[in-house]
């Protein structure tokens, strides 16, 4: 009997997948855009906002203009844990979804985006790593599909020494400074070191390099080796609970907080809480601005939190992964609209959203136009260069009213050095992979 | 009535040394193979193949390699995972070093060197047992992990997450994106099979007897004549091979790429396969192929059915998933703690009275 | 010859000619082993009394520090914050406890006399639904744990120390004194006593064993709020806190899986040296060595005594 109800219980489960499978209901054409988000997992914290900022700038677009155009976007989400085998089960699952096929895919994980790179290449669907995943992807004559536009990991590496150079009184005082890099000890957070290793024999500044393992709960070590090396500046490339940690103990050796800068994933509000007051002064790169007071994000609180259908809650709303989330949707929206124009239908697949991103172009009006003035600075995307060369700019926390204010210039990163390195990367990729570059002339 | 040994004689020394025995169990695993070889592949398409066949005939392959070593003979081990690595990094070195071989050769070759990675993680079996020793395999996971993060010849001075390079075996692309996925499935259902067949084959063998005779009391064991060193280091060999292998295809076929401190995560590799043998079956062949199947297929199953077919949010449904998978794990545990194979076999004993079972 | 030198030389001399810095390398190994130890208690307790590997602990102080957040969270409605902690305190003492005796019900109860790896397996299950149900009501963001524990660093002589360190070792402390006492005067202490040593013998001298996991799990359960409380201070109350339990597991190898003072004693050599390795070999292996370190350090250690540092001895008959 036991036995009996299993195997049906079995088989009318495998019944169930199957059809699910198959039962694709026709509706009218709309823009599938997948979203692979992780509200879940070890990452979670920063995996809410990101994907809260998402869909519901896409759910205002809907309720306020019909979707793009008048054709409603459908923002699916699946689910990851950040985790790659459950990334690559959902982007096989929703890659065909829909009648536009999907059009794009954010893997907001670098690992992920690894994986996707080649697969996502030969279905022709555009990948959207927005200031993360493969640096060297910023090449589009090696990586057709791939973007990682408005700035990458080398650029902002770069801008981290530039503003160092500055606080310090200028570049050439950088001789004899020693600059500590704390890092995930992953692809993700060596991305730096080759450009900083570059820039510190060019301006001859000494590079301490810490990594910390996985998760990172404990770098008592880490530090202890700052407070012994005294390095006059320490960067660090975190993600998860190893930017609380890493916050909380630097505090702990009492090292100067304004000396302190993470790359842009490790310099949100979740980020600095845990340490409370001790983070006051922590600083971090960043490529659009944090906080509530623009056109698009008042929009989304009347057309979408105001009706009741927001993704997360209100008061979260503008904090600066939040506003990331909304900068990813911002872009694809733009991209499609493009694409659009460029192929004269309404109808698009995901090799002509390409055509669309690869025209991308940000400037000063089409920021207002977007409800964004002061948000970010423009940049634009070609056919070679997906990374678009944007400028960044460095926010510290200020623990008493609890937001992140901008306190530096748009920095432009340096574009010469780390053009050259992103070229030699992708030249050695495309040689392992038999790829030829394509032409964009 | 449907499953009836009675009548089958075994006339000869070769019948009686037939893996299957019995007409019902040969003609079940010819259908079933040819099911896999001659139909699946013409209508795989990308969707089964990357998310549901791939990830369960490579993680068969590993079950079976750690059910070798846990099931077999007794030994726990949470190191999988490093040694998978092992595997995915020597089959990365070994195909940009020499890009003429054969990728089947490379595999092989990759098995091998997890293999002598695992015996010289293997040799603290001979003092310490039990948990002491699953958790001083632990040592082998991170350290690995670590060395393939850390020393840059190891991924070619690039950057730490390797990507396979295309490659050819008998003209037909197996490698890179482009691959077709029936050569894909093919070429990994060709390893899965050749190697099950030698698995069942060392199993029921001298070799495979001194394990269990290591595993079912060691000290009788050795007073009996199994030496204790070599049984337990080539059982800790032949399973790191298979693990090996493993991890080479997990990176050359399945995924195309690796990020080690992820894919090769602890809860997601080590922990994951030890599930796998667990709710299969310890020491069984089959147990390996349904437990592998059993982890691999259950989270597609209950997300599919609980977002798609009943349509709850993506993120309830991923805690669900967790109390799900946790909650049938224990329940699994305490109504079979034999695991599915044992399941099977009481099938097969209520098959063989259907349809008069008293 | 430079690496024969860094790796038998340098070191030694840093050692010597940096007094201080050693000093205050030890005492943050120290402290950083007294919150290993504090894990690898609830394992300890559990396997004595019950003979399970709980690889849920981590899990539970997860779970512990999650529910104590959440219920701050929604209980804050205007009381005095102090009368807020301790109120919260004691309901998810009170959710531990119930814990206990569903764990005990549900899972010990039907898996008695099954296999070690079964019983080991299980509580992995156990661990999935936790951090399944502790999502499902508390959210996955981060959470700020403020019980008021006093922040900040004391500068002894150039030596710095983190006065929630100094909190979380006087916790521990206190923990495994009353746990002492508790063990060897009171009557459920003796009983559990009883009951690590065998099984049968308790049983038939009418001890109740069920009545005693659910005691053992209990007290597992209060380790694994303190040892969430003080890890999650430093991290804010996240996922990540289960994966603690990885860090406990070398310390329970080295010390025994049946000795208490193994625990920290053990706990503290692994703070030490992988503090101590991490920062003077920094040269040799270029860092983030802790992890797999300390797991090399027990595995060393165990082959020359397989039962650990305060082990029951193992006899083998046939």
């Amino acid at each position: 009997m036991k036995f009996r109800t299993m195997a049906i219980a079995a088989a009318s489960a495998a019944a169930m997948v199957a059809g699910a499978g198959f039962a694709t209901v026709a509706a009218a054409y709309e823009y599938t855009v997948p979203n692979l988000v992780y509200r879940t997992g070890p990452y979670a914290p920063n995996g809410i906002p990101l994907a809260n900022g998402f869909i519901d700038y896409m759910n205002m677009l809907n309720e306020r203009d019909g979707g793009i155009d008048g054709v409603k976007v459908n923002v699916i989400e699946c689910e990851t844990g950040y985790n790659t085998k459950v990334s690559v089960e959902c982007y096989e699952n929703l890659k065909n979804e829909g009648e536009s096929g999907a059009l794009i895919f954010n893997p907001h994980s670098t690992g992920v985006t690894y994986a996707l790179i080649p697969k996502a290449t030969a279905d022709e669907i555009p990948i959207l790593s927005m200031g993360y995943g493969r640096t060297s992807a910023a090449d589009g004559t090696v990586f057709p599909y791939i973007f990682n536009f408005p700035a990458t990991y080398w650029s902002q590496a770069s801008v981290f020494v530039k503003y160092v150079g500055a606080k310090e009184g200028g570049m050439d005082n950088l001789k004899g400074k020693k600059i500590a890099l704390v890092y995930h000890n992953s692809a993700y957070g060596k991305e730096p070191i080759k450009t900083l290793e570059v820039l510190a024999e060019k301006y001859g500044f000494e590079l301490m390099l810490l990594p910390v393992d996985h998760p990172g709960q404990e770098q008592k070590a880490t530090w202890l080796q700052v407070r012994r090396g005294k390095p006059d500046w320490v960067f660090m490339w975190g993600w998860g609970v190893m930017n609380q940690v890493a916050i909380k103990e630097a505090a702990a050796i009492r090292f100067p907080m304004d000396h302190f800068i993470g790359v842009w994933w490790s310099g949100s509000e979740n980020d600095v809480a845990p340490a409370g007051d001790a983070a006051d002064g922590y600083l971090a790169g960043t490529m659009h601005a944090p906080g509530r007071d623009f056109g698009a994000i008042k929009d989304i609180i009347t057309h979408v939190y105001d009706k009741g259908n927001g993704g997360g809650d209100l008061d979260r709303v503008g904090e600066v992964l939040y506003n990331r989330g909304m900068l990813e949707a911002i872009f694809t929206a733009q991209a499609i609209r493009n694409a659009v124009k460029i192929h004269g239908t309404k109808e698009i697949n995901g090799k002509q959203l390409r055509d669309g991103l690869e025209v991308l172009t940000v400037t000063e009006e089409s920021l207002s136009a977007d409800g964004l003035s002061n948000f970010m600075k423009p940049f634009k995307v070609t056919c070679e260069d997906h990374e678009g060369a944007g400028l960044i700019a460095i926010q510290q926390w200020n623990a008493k009213d609890q937001k992140w204010v901008l306190v530096s210039d748009w920095i432009e990163p340096m574009t010469d050095i780390v053009r050259g390195l992103v070229k030699e990367d992708a030249g050695a990729f495309a040689k392992e992979n038999n790829i030829t570059p394509r032409s964009c002339s | 009535m449907l499953y009836r040994e009675t009548g089958q004689f075994k006339t000869s020394y070769q019948s009686d040394q037939a893996l299957f025995t019995i007409t019902q169990d040969r003609f079940l695993v010819g259908a079933i193979l040819a099911v896999a070889v001659f139909l699946i592949p013409f209508g795989i398409n990308d969707y089964w193949s990357k998310s549901i066949l791939l990830p369960f005939l490579v993680f068969a392959l590993i079950s079976l390699g750690l059910n070798i070593l846990v099931g077999y003979c007794g030994q726990i081990s949470l190191g999988t995972g490093g040694f998978m690595a092992v595997g995915a990094y020597s089959c990365y070195k070994i195909m940009t070093s020499f890009p003429e071989l054969n990728l089947i050769v490379v595999i092989v070759l990759a098995g091998l060197c997890a293999a002598g990675v695992g015996v010289l993680f293997g040799l603290p079996s001979l003092r310490i047992k039990g948990f002491y020793l699953a958790v001083a395999t632990l040592a082998a996971q991170f350290f690995l992990v670590w060395m393939f993060n850390k020393v840059p010849w190891f991924y070619n001075y690039e950057m730490s997450q390797i990507t396979a390079p295309p490659r050819e075996v008998f003209g037909v692309l197996v490698t890179s994106a482009e691959a077709s996925p029936a050569a894909q499935y093919l070429f990994m259902l060709g390893f899965v099979i050749v190697f099950t067949w030698i698995a069942m084959n060392l199993v029921r063998g001298r070799v495979g007897r001194s394990w269990m005779a290591i595993r079912d009391r060691d000290i009788a064991a050795e007073l009996m004549g199994v030496r204790p060193l070599q049984t337990k280091l080539t059982a800790f060999a032949v399973s790191s091979f298979y693990v090996g292998m493993g991890g080479a295809l997990v990176f050359t076929i399945w995924l195309g790429t690796v990020e080690v401190t992820e894919t090769f995560d602890i809860l997601q590799s080590s922990f994951f396969v030890l599930f796998a043998i667990i709710i299969g079956g310890l020491g069984s062949i089959l147990g390996s192929f349904l437990g592998a199947a059993f982890m691999t297929l259950m989270p597609v199953v209950l997300k599919v059915l609980l977002v798609d077919v009943v349509g709850v949010i993506p993120v309830t449904a991923k805690h669900i998933e967790f109390i799900l998978v946790g909650s049938l794990i224990i329940i699994f545990l305490i109504n079979e703690p034999h695991g599915m194979a044992r399941m099977w076999g009481i099938a097969k004993e209520k098959m063989r009275l259907w349809p008069f079972p008293y | 010859m430079d690496f024969l030198y860094e790796l038998l030389v340098q070191p030694f001399a840093d050692m010597i000619f940096e007094p201080l810095f050693f000093i205050e390398t030890v005492v943050k190994g120290l402290m950083a082993g007294v919150l290993y130890s504090l894990v690898a208690l609830g394992f300890v307790l559990i396997f004595k009394a019950s003979g399970v590997f709980n690889f849920a602990q981590g899990t539970m102080a997860l779970f512990a520090a999650l529910t104590l957040t959440g219920l701050m969270e929604k209980l804050d409605l205007g009381m005095p914050h102090w009368m807020l902690v301790i109120l919260c305190l004691a309901l998810t003492v009170v959710v531990m406890i119930v814990l206990a005796v569903v764990v005990e019900r549900f899972v010990l109860r039907p898996l008695v006399n099954q296999e070690l790896i079964i019983l080991f397996m299980a509580t992995l299950g156990l661990s999935y639904v936790l951090e399944g149900v502790g999502d499902l009501a508390w959210g996955s963001d981060v959470k700020v744990l403020d019980l008021g524990l006093p922040e900040g660093v004391w500068d002894i002589g150039g030596v710095f120390v983190e006065q929630l360190d100094v909190i979380a070792a006087v916790a521990a402390g206190g923990m495994v004194a009353v746990l002492a006492v508790f063990f060897s005067k009171t009557r459920i202490g003796r009983a559990l006593r009883a009951v690590a040593d065998d099984h049968q013998a308790a049983l038939s001298v009418g001890i109740s064993l069920q009545q005693i996991w659910v005691i053992v799990w209990s007290v597992a359960g209060l380790v694994a709020l303190v040892a969430g409380v003080m890890w999650g201070s430093k991290s804010g109350v996240q996922f990540s806190l289960s994966l603690i339990a990885l860090k406990a597991l070398p310390v329970l190898i080295l010390g025994g899986f049946t000795s208490i003072p193994g625990a920290i004693i053990g706990g503290l050599i692994i703070g030490v040296g992988e503090k101590v390795a991490e920062v003077f070999w920094y040269h040799i292996h270029g860092g983030a060595v802790e992890n797999w370190f300390a797991y090399m350090l027990a595995l060393v250690f165990l082959m020359f005594r397989p039962q650990g540092l305060f082990g029951d001895k193992i006899i083998e008959r046939v």
